[in-house]
């Protein structure tokens, strides 16, 4: 009998396969999203180095204070709503409800404050002249690059935070199990991740010495 | 828990990686004020959030207890695509050294 050929509850050979990797299907969807995700930040990084390698005059107007000190609290927070969200699932596949959406909560204040530390920056920079396509430093493009590699991720976090919410209220309702609050915590894993990324890229490359 | 999840690591592990991954994101910041910056400093940070990437992939995402033939599959796809992005650098220097309007 191959692989494929399994029974159910006595429902006929070849109706139900096993599943590939030996993960959940929901897992799986999950895994090849982040794959395609992390692809597209890719490529964004890519064309934003591009941008930069083709520029002579590519602005650093990143200072310590506020810029890199506002990124390192905002990685910070990241970072550590990454562990809230493992803190999460283990406490959802101990079966204790009321903690696991306790920490899912925390995870999603976390991603909040870092959202609303992230528009500040915006606004700060807003306020210095920086423009899609104008800034008073240097190369035009900056704002462009910027405001789009730093406003995909703010979706992603913003899309993240709103997902918690949802799933954390519908796993306590009983209507979603551990195993969705696990695949949620790959996405938010990804999305910190991501940042990893962006934060040597777009500001330590540019800091103002 | 399907057949291929094996039990991951206890809180401790995951305190240790996130201890980790700050440290390295403290060591980023230290090496960009402790650069005269350029392709060297690129690189550095770029190894540094290469293996904070894989840190947490592996322990976070908990990848280290998942079935071996997913961790080759999603290596081996996300490898290839990041390889062939870097195809189109050699444009950038073009655009910088030799096109009219460069300075």
């Amino acid at each position: 009998m191959s692989e494929a050929q399994l029974t159910v509850g006595g429902h006929g050979a070849g109706l139900v396969e096993a599943s590939p990797f030996s993960v959940s299907t929901k897992k799986l969807v999950m895994w090849l999203f982040i794959i395609s995700d992390a692809m597209t930040f890719a490529a964004i990084l890519v064309a934003y180095g591009f941008l930069r390698n083709a520029s002579p005059n590519w602005p650093a107007p990143f200072k310590f204070s506020p810029s890199i000190i506002n990124v390192m609290v905002m990685t910070f927070i990241l970072i550590s709503s990454s562990l809230t969200m493992l803190i999460a699932v283990r406490a959802a596949q101990s079966g204790d409800k009321s903690a696991a959406f306790t920490w899912v909560l925390i995870t999603a204040l976390g991603g909040a404050v870092f959202a609303l530390l992230h528009v500040r920056e915006w606004l700060g920079m807003i306020g210095e002249g920086v423009r899609l396509f104008q800034n008073p430093w240097g190369a035009p493009l900056f704002g462009a690059a910027f405001f789009s590699v730093t406003g995909l991720h703010l979706l992603h976090v913003t899309c993240g935070v709103i997902a918690l919410v949802i799933v954390g209220l519908r796993y306590k309702g009983g209507r979603y199990d551990a195993g969705d609050i696990e695949i949620l915590g790959l996405y938010w894993h990804f999305v910190d991740i991501v940042w990893m990324f962006v934060v040597p890229l777009i500001y330590l490359l540019s800091i103002e010495h | 828990m399907t057949t291929g999840e094996r039990q991951s690591g206890g809180l401790s592990t995951d305190i240790i990686v996130y201890v980790v991954l700050l440290a390295m994101a403290g060591l980023q910041i230290i090496l960009a004020y402790n650069s005269s910056g350029g392709r060297e400093l690129l690189a550095r940070m770029i190894v540094v959030a290469a293996v904070q990437a894989l840190v947490a992939v592996m322990f976070f995402m908990h990848l280290w207890w998942e079935r071996r033939s997913l961790v080759v599959s999603i290596a081996v796809v996300s490898l290839f695509v990041l390889f062939a992005l870097q195809y189109s650098w050699s444009d950038s220097f073009r655009l910088l050294h030799m096109s009219p309007w460069a300075h």
